[in-house]
């Protein structure tokens, strides 16, 4: 069964081939057998997904199925939910058992979905190798030497070993496409406002973005539909209609026009790389779409503007975390400061800390202009040069990153060198765009994945997009030797 | 400004963070590095260009001033590391 993708899953449920609980079981059993090994997962909730799985097929029985009704599930444990610790890869958070759920879980469950459990992720999503959790590194099922990229790695690494057939993850500047395409799975990050930020662990607020992962563009479009809408308790979130991302899919693409930024492909990139997303290009050609060259002059910009704002709203969202109300405390407090300063310190783990201690220099009297204000400035040319390039394309095409994966402890020492593996991915949250990562072939046995930016809302149009090409090729059916189908 | 081992002490002042005198001399290390880097915005002309703190520029919505949402005291409580009488027990720091 964990050859199948989500949407193949569906039609087995409705088929009567298996029952939910079949199905849940089935995952269940996988992640005990091959999870020792991956760490993908921080918590399974067994006792909670087999009891999902019955209700869901008593409601399928009964012809009262949902968009996800008995499909298993993995949320990235960013977000919250109701009696299930969320810990967010964070010591400071081991001991906290939400006591609401987020939007994007609720609404899932809302449409039958199973909860597997809660997958492992850098520490409050900072990092871009999945090192930085407090509960261990997450190995990439490709290379069990290798990182699975960041943040959302978790949540990709077991769906590249099919321990999970779909996720969810978060996207701050690249934390669901990055690590998807370095284990050959689809990500995608929605139009910032698209899907609801309420109920998850907030990083960098005016950036990050819930969004889908599975085997297929055409599983994300299945969960985007679940996940998508307005929530009044995020006063972010945008009223604005969920399209048809299902019955999108299959229109025809002849005619539409591709840009292809000249800055994602310079000089400096390892030639399989840019060999790869050329290649997928091209098939797309073949399928009617037409190429053109674009610039995004400023674009070289995005990692210097990215790493000043985001640790800017960092420091201000996790200044919540002082030992008072929840969270890690430490023992024994001298006074008020004491309390605040050793309890933050035990309990955020160093990348968290280096990225605290940047934004509130970058916000600090004398160096907010030439930082933060900066930085606020070069967003909006980012964002400039993004729409005079839609102006001219409807979509635009990349390398998603610019190796594959890397070896664990590789970079861990060097937070500049790590940076760079989001660099293709951060321009989009800057400007907020919507943006997909699917599977694009191998450099020496390793995934590598191309990246389809959309304009604002135009999410159906990049799943169609990706839809067609994985129609033409199978990519994104290749399974690892670890953990897929023996 | 370069950061310094002295500057490093009042951001994490700042920031409610205590740092080691054994690691601040790598700490401030790694900070310079990720300055250095970020300062590549210093290159670019944004005479004239607004600052933007929204991704698609839109005005904050404001919601009729109801509540809409259940007390949650007790759920917030039970999660506390210590709670007593209906509030957060936080240690004795005010002699």
């Amino acid at each position: 069964m964990h050859d199948k993708t989500l949407t193949e899953l569906k039609a087995g449920l409705a088929n009567g081939e298996y029952s939910s609980r079949e199905l849940t079981e089935h995952f269940l059993a996988r992640i005990k057998q091959f999870d020792g090994e991956l760490n993908s997962f921080i918590t399974v909730t067994e006792e909670q997904a087999l009891a999902q799985a019955d209700a869901a097929d008593q409601a399928i029985a009964a012809g009262q199925a949902g968009l996800l009704t008995g499909l298993p599930i993995a949320h990235k444990d960013i977000f919250c939910t109701e009696g299930v610790r969320t810990s967010c890869g964070s010591k400071m958070l081991d001991s906290f058992i939400a006591p609401y759920t987020a939007t994007v879980v609720e609404k899932m469950a809302a449409e039958g979905a199973v909860m597997l459990g809660k997958t492992n992720m850098d520490e409050f999503a900072m990092g871009s190798s999945n090192e930085t959790s407090w509960y261990g590194a997450v190995k990439n099922p490709w290379d069990l030497e290798r990182v699975p990229g960041g943040s959302s790695g978790g949540a990709a690494a077991c769906l590249g070993a099919r321990l999970a057939p779909a996720a969810t993850g978060t996207d701050t500047g690249g934390s669901i496409r990055q690590p998807a395409a370095l284990n050959n799975v689809t990500g995608l990050k929605p139009t910032y406002g698209r899907v609801s930020r309420w109920g998850m662990i907030a990083f960098a607020s005016s950036l990050d973005q819930a969004g889908p992962m599975g085997q297929s563009a055409e599983d994300c479009a299945l969960m985007l539909q679940a996940m998508a809408g307005h929530d009044h308790r995020d006063s972010t979130s945008l009223n604005e209609k969920v399209d048809d991302y299902l019955g999108a899919l299959n229109e025809d693409i002849s005619g539409l026009t591709i840009g292809i930024p000249e800055e994602f492909f310079p000089a400096t990139l390892d030639g399989a790389i840019a060999d790869n997303s050329r290649a997928a290009i091209r098939e797309l050609e073949k399928l009617g779409a037409k190429v053109v060259s674009v610039s995004l002059p400023s674009i070289k910009l995005s990692v210097p503007a990215y790493y000043v704002i985001a640790p800017a709203e960092a420091s201000s969202n996790l200044s919540r975390f002082d030992g008072v109300r929840f969270g890690h405390r430490c023992d024994d407090p001298q006074d008020l400061e004491d309390l605040y300063k050793r309890s933050r310190s035990e309990g955020f783990g160093d990348e968290v800390k280096r990225r605290i201690l940047v934004g509130t220099y970058a916000l600090s009297a004398g160096y907010y202009d030439a930082y933060y204000r900066r930085a606020q400035q070069v967003r909006r040319l980012i964002r400039d040069d993004f729409a005079r390039a839609f102006e001219k394309v409807d979509v635009l095409m990349g390398p998603t990153a610019p190796e594959t994966a890397f070896k664990l402890g590789a970079k861990k020492d060097d937070p500049v060198s790590m940076y760079m593996a989001d660099v293709f991915t951060i321009g989009v949250n800057l400007a907020g765009l919507p943006a997909l990562s699917m599977p694009t072939g191998f450099i020496n046995g390793l995934p590598t994945g191309t990246q389809v930016i959309g304009n604002y809302f135009r999410e159906g149009q990049i799943l169609n997009v990706a839809h067609k090409y994985q129609q033409a090729t199978d990519w994104h059916r290749q399974l690892p030797a670890f953990g897929g189908e023996q | 400004m370069a950061i310094d081992s002295k500057v490093v002490a009042q951001v994490a002042h700042l920031a409610r963070l205590k740092v080691d005198t054994a690691d601040s001399e790598d700490l401030s290390s790694r900070l310079n590095d990720i300055l250095a880097m970020v300062d590549e915005l210093q290159q670019a002309d944004v005479a004239d260009v607004a600052p933007m703190a929204h991704p698609l520029d839109v005005t904050q919505p404001l919601r009729e001033d109801v509540v809409s949402e259940p007390n949650i005291r007790d759920k917030a409580l039970e999660i506390a590391p210590a709670a007593e009488e209906g509030c957060f027990l936080v240690p004795r720091v005010i002699e």
